[in-house]
This record gives structure tokens, C-alpha cells and sequence, in this order.
């Protein structure tokens, strides 16, 4: 195998395997609509956790509250349906659209805030849209949701859409960073004063960036839309579920890293369904009540001793496993 | 008029419940500079020490604050020395390395409180918890009295800390340079875990308070955290008398606009308010009152 060269960005070797893999693993599990269900949200935490991982880990710019545009999109895809019986399959293109605009409209507020403020701005703006959503009932039929009935009862077609859009979403990154843009993204993270003086218009590129990101975040909200078959704004505009756990994903993998936001999504989901299925009943029953538990002292532990996340610190993870390897082979 | 006049009285009352939330937050804020989004699991965290001591052994839930007081405060001071202050001087990436791990410590602590307790809604009964006293047609809430003496005493007491005794003086030294804090002979970390320590105390204490008025359930704590934030950006980080200001104007808001505005939009208006303040004012009310 060969990396292929592409205008905007190279596919190592190892990224052809991860996609390969990606494919033949969840089709090993045909009889297993467990399993496939899995595979598909830990896609759908890829998109989110990229999506994120863009404004945050390589703009600078800590959002708290993606599940405004996760939220948005969502709605961009079930509103038509509600009102008009369009289709929710349409949000796919209009949920990243509708979060595009929202992400600029929010950023004229948010971007005039820095740093802890910055995040504090944008949860903010997220719970205000979940209020928002819950009340306005004669636009959103509040608390009630939406309800849809999916189209396909097979999981297979969701599975190789979300897949889709998670690689479409990655190499997006990828290629961004390649361009010159990528490079203006991480001066404005380093420090943005001084990004400011050497002549980069940092708000526009803030903007970029912002845009990128919510159109993905978007999408996937209008993915959750069409797969889930309901929403309700306590669902897709949650501040724990969707903002925290977004950024849980892009932290326990590792910011600022392409592959990191997809190593994050992985270890998430399987490590909450192995404690939450007491790993697959082999364990005794009250495993199953610690799963978020885990989950939580996993994200201290990456914290306190990988700051990097597992893959901007793999080096180093490699490098202890070694003297490890080395300290028993010399006893 | 006696609607106006109630809901600004009712206003005042829940403010003043608010400001006990803004007076742990702000310290925290002004001295360790981060947000702490384990703010309300603390405070939730004291709720369940209150109600347990309630439950089991009949105590009082205005007495038990000179236990879950003391129990939190060496909680959190574990906390901060163990878990947030080691990750001062680790090389990061995001700068918000801290805060994140305050999210991480809030969702261990939810979910401890979830597996030990369960996810069921909790109250206490006491014989004061539905007792009103009535000023004309205007009616007040014992319990709502109690927790608004109680914050005037506080903020009164932190108010004489911050300003009068030494340590108040390191620890305003601490947040205001750091470096030069150091440099007069201040420990500053010893200054950051006290901090946080104390910061913490007074929302176990607001718990302890808080219980003959609010449900209890683990996942209470992000409505108190983000109530809270609101108060410290409103009044200014690290001021006390700016907390409790916030805290009125907060309560005020919220009532005059569930009143007359939207019960179900109660919750956005602080939030609302909060993203004017950021936006046109920045520094918050400490701007004009400098301490």
C-alpha cells in the first residue's frame, strides 16, 4: 500500500488502513444491530469531536456550547418536516447550512470574548437556544419533539452515511490545516495579539474556522435527526450530553490533532457500553451503574497525566511502555 | 402594585440566595482565574451531606452546616492540591487545561452521588419549610429569609476577611500578580488551595441552606453552576459586594420576568443579561464599586 497524493492532502498508509478497517469491522457484525448502532454514534461523536477539535484545538477557541449548532441542525431537518412534510432527508444539506449562519450570527456576540470568556459566551448562547426551543411551541411543538419514522429499519445505510460525512469531516481538517489558512488558525491559538499585529485578519479567520466547524456539527445534528427518528431540544441541545462530552472526545484523544477527536469517540463509546453492558454480562450486574463514572475518572486520569490525549501524547505513551517492557526484561 | 411590590420582593429574597453562589465563584475566579464547572456538584455534593444527616440521624439542616462546612472544605482543598494545582505548570495546549478538569471532577461527583443514591428526587420536611410570613398582601418565605440573612452574614464576614485580616491581603495579592505576590513572600499555592477550599466552603454552606427550598437529585448542579457564573461576570470577578449586587439584580430579573414576561423563559434572562454584561461591560459592576 502507498500514500495517495491528492491536491490538498496526502492519505498515508495508515490512513487507508483505518478506512478499510472502518469498513470491514462493522460489516463483520452483520447479525448485530447492537453492535452497528454502536459504530454508528461512535461516527457521529467523530463529526462532533472534529468538528469541535477544528475551532478549539487548533483556533483557540474553547466552544462550550457546540450543541447550539448540533441542535440547530437537528431542527433544520425535523421544522420542514413538522410544518410542511419536506422531507428531513433534505437536512442533510440545509442542517450544516442553517448551523454555518447560526455560527456567524452567535460569532458576532462570542468572538468579541476571549478565552474563559469565550467558553462561558458560547454555553451561554447554547442554553439560551434550549430555552428557546423548549418555549416556542407553535414553532417547535417544545418539550413534545419531533417524530419521525425512519425510512430504513436496516442500520447498514445509516452506518455508511455517518461514515461518510465523519471521513469528509476529518480530511476537511486535514486538508485545512495543510492550506494556509491552517497555518494563520494556529498563530491566532498561540497568540492572537500578535497574530493581529504581523497582518492576520484574525476575525475573518476565526470566522473560517467558526464555519467549518458548525457546518460539521450541523450536519451530524441532522444526521441524529434523520437516524433517531425524534429529537427534543433537551436532547440535541444538551449542555452535559452534546457540549461537554464533545469536548470530553477531542480532550481524552487529543486537541490539535487530526486522528485525536476519532481515537477520543472510540474510547468513548466503548468504554461507557463495556461498564454500562457489565462487558457483555461476563461481569456482576452493578458495573453497569459506574459506567459514567468511569468515564469521568478516565478523563481526570488523560488530564492529570496526558495532556496531549492519547494520540498528541502516543510518543510518549510508547516510549513508558517501553522502559516498562525493559525494567522486567533486566530483572 | 402588590404585584410589583411582591415580585420585587420575592426578587430580592432569591437573590440573595443567588448571592451565596457568587461569593464562592467569584473568589475562585478572581484568585485561581479559572472557571470552576464543578461548581454546582459541590454544592450538590453538600446537599446530599445535609439531607443524609437529615435523613439518618435528624439533624437540623441549618445545623449541619458546621459539618458539611468543614467536610467540604477538605474536599475541595484535596482537590485543588492534588488535581488542579499540578496542572499549573504542565505543558498544555489549551490553556483551559484547569477548567476542563473541574468538568471532569463535577461529572465523577455526579455520578458517585448517582450510584450511592440513586437518581430519585429528594426534599426536606421541616416544620419551617412552608412557612410564610405575610407584610400586608405581600407574603415572604421563611426558609427564603433565612438563606437571605444568612448570605448578608457571609458576605459581611468575607467582605471583613478580604479587607481586614492578612490572609484576606495574600489572597488579594495572589489575584491581583501572582509573580509579585511570590515575590513579597506570599505562597502562592498555598494561597490557590485555601482558595479553593474556601470558595467551596461557602457553597457547601449555601447547600446546607439551599435544601428546605430546592429538590435534590444529582443532576441539581449545573443550574447553580451557571447561575453562578452569571453572578461573578455581573459583579465582577473577585468582589464580594459586586457578588451580591449581582446576586439581587439576577434574582430581581428573573422574577420581574417570570412575572410578567414567561415562566418557562426564567432560566434564559441571566443568561441573557450575562452576555449583555460580557459584551458592554466587560469587568461588570466592580467597575464602579472598585472592590
Amino acid at each position: 500500500m502507498k500514500d495517495i497524493n491528492l491536491k490538498f492532502f496526502t492519505i498515508t498508509k495508515y490512513e487507508q488502513i483505518i478506512i478499510l478497517l472502518t469498513i470491514i469491522i462493522p460489516l463483520l457484525f452483520y447479525d448485530s444491530p447492537y453492535m452497528q448502532g454502536l459504530f454508528i454514534f461512535i461516527m457521529m461523536w467523530v463529526v462532533l469531536g472534529s468538528s469541535w477539535n477544528l475551532l478549539a484545538g487548533y483556533t483557540g477557541q474553547v466552544s462550550f456550547g457546540h450543541a447550539a449548532y448540533f441542535g440547530i441542525g437537528a431542527y433544520a431537518a425535523g421544522l420542514p418536516f413538522m410544518h410542511w412534510g419536506i422531507s428531513p432527508w433534505w437536512g442533510l444539506l440545509t442542517g450544516g447550512i442553517t448551523a454555518v449562519v447560526l455560527g456567524y450570527l452567535l460569532g458576532i456576540v462570542v468572538f468579541k470574548l476571549r478565552g474563559p470568556y469565550f467558553a462561558l459566551g458560547t454555553l451561554a448562547t447554547a442554553e439560551i437556544l434550549r430555552i428557546i426551543f423548549g418555549q416556542e411551541e407553535w414553532l417547535t411543538n417544545g418539550h413534545n419533539g419531533i417524530l419521525y419514522v425512519t425510512t430504513w429499519v436496516d442500520k447498514y445505510p445509516y452506518y455508511f452515511i455517518i461514515w461518510a460525512i465523519a471521513l469528509a469531516t476529518v480530511f476537511s481538517v486535514k486538508a485545512l490545516m495543510k492550506s494556509k489558512a491552517g497555518f494563520y488558525f494556529l498563530s491566532i491559538r498561540e497568540d492572537e495579539d500578535a497574530a493581529k499585529a504581523i497582518g492576520i485578519n484574525t476575525h475573518k479567520y476565526k470566522n473560517i474556522s467558526m464555519a467549518v466547524s458548525t457546518f460539521w456539527a450541523g450536519t451530524a445534528g441532522a444526521f441524529y435527526m434523520i437516524y433517531m427518528g425524534f429529537i427534543d431540544p433537551e436532547v440535541v441541545f444538551a449542555l452535559h450530553n452534546i457540549s461537554i462530552i464533545t469536548i470530553l472526545v477531542g480532550i481524552i484523544g487529543g486537541v490539535g490533532t487530526i486522528w485525536g477527536p476519532a481515537v477520543g469517540a472510540i474510547i468513548m463509546v466503548l468504554v461507557q457500553e463495556l461498564f454500562r453492558s457489565a462487558f457483555f454480562g461476563l461481569a456482576p450486574q452493578w458495573i453497569s451503574k459506574v459506567h459514567a463514572l468511569v468515564f469521568g475518572l478516565l478523563v481526570i486520569f488523560v488530564i492529570l497525566y496526558m495532556a496531549g490525549g492519547v494520540v498528541g501524547d502516543w510518543d510518549l505513551i510508547v516510549k513508558k511502555f517501553r522502559k516498562f517492557r525493559l525494567k522486567k526484561a533486566t530483572k | 402594585m402588590e404585584m410589583v411590590l411582591q415580585s420585587l420582593v420575592s426578587g430580592l429574597l432569591i437573590g440573595g440566595l443567588y448571592a451565596i453562589l457568587g461569593i464562592g465563584m467569584t473568589l475562585i475566579m478572581g484568585v485561581l482565574k479559572i472557571i470552576n464547572l464543578a461548581h454546582g456538584q459541590i454544592l450538590m455534593v453538600s446537599m446530599y451531606i445535609t439531607w443524609t444527616l437529615w435523613y439518618y440521624l435528624g439533624i437540623d439542616p441549618y445545623l449541619s452546616i458546621f459539618i458539611s462546612v468543614p467536610v467540604i472544605f477538605f474536599l475541595a482543598e484535596a482537590i485543588s492540591k492534588y488535581l488542579l494545582n499540578p496542572l499549573i505548570e504542565k505543558e498544555s495546549i489549551l490553556p483551559e487545561n484547569q477548567v476542563l478538569m473541574t468538568v471532569g471532577i463535577g461529572m465523577v461527583l455526579v455520578e458517585l452521588a448517582r450510584s450511592i443514591f440513586t437518581s430519585d428526587y429528594r426534599s426536606v420536611r421541616t416544620a419551617y419549610s412552608d412557612k410564610v410570613w405575610h407584610l400586608g398582601k405581600i407574603s415572604i418565605s421563611f426558609p427564603l429569609f433565612v438563606a437571605f440573612a444568612f448570605s448578608l452574614v457571609l458576605t459581611a464576614a468575607m467582605f471583613y476577611l478580604l479587607m481586614k485580616t492578612d490572609l484576606g491581603r495574600s489572597i488579594r495579592a495572589a489575584s491581583q500578580d501572582k509573580i509579585a505576590a511570590t515575590l513579597m513572600g506570599i505562597s502562592s499555592e498555598k494561597i490557590t488551595i485555601f482558595t479553593y477550599g474556601l470558595g467551596s466552603a461557602l457553597i457547601a454552606a449555601a447547600g446546607s441552606v439551599f435544601l428546605p427550598v430546592y429538590y435534590l437529585y444529582p443532576d441539581v448542579g449545573p443550574l447553580f453552576t451557571i447561575k453562578a457564573f452569571v453572578i461573578t461576570i455581573l459583579g465582577g470577578m473577585g468582589s464580594t459586594i459586586g457578588a451580591i449586587a449581582g446576586g439581587l439584580v439576577l434574582g430581581i430579573a428573573e422574577t420581574f420576568g417570570a412575572t410578567y414576561i414567561s415562566q418557562g423563559y426564567r432560566d434564559a434572562f441571566g443568561l441573557f443579561i450575562f452576555l449583555v454584561v460580557l459584551v458592554f461591560l466587560p469587568g461588570g459592576l466592580k467597575r464602579f464599586t472598585k472592590v
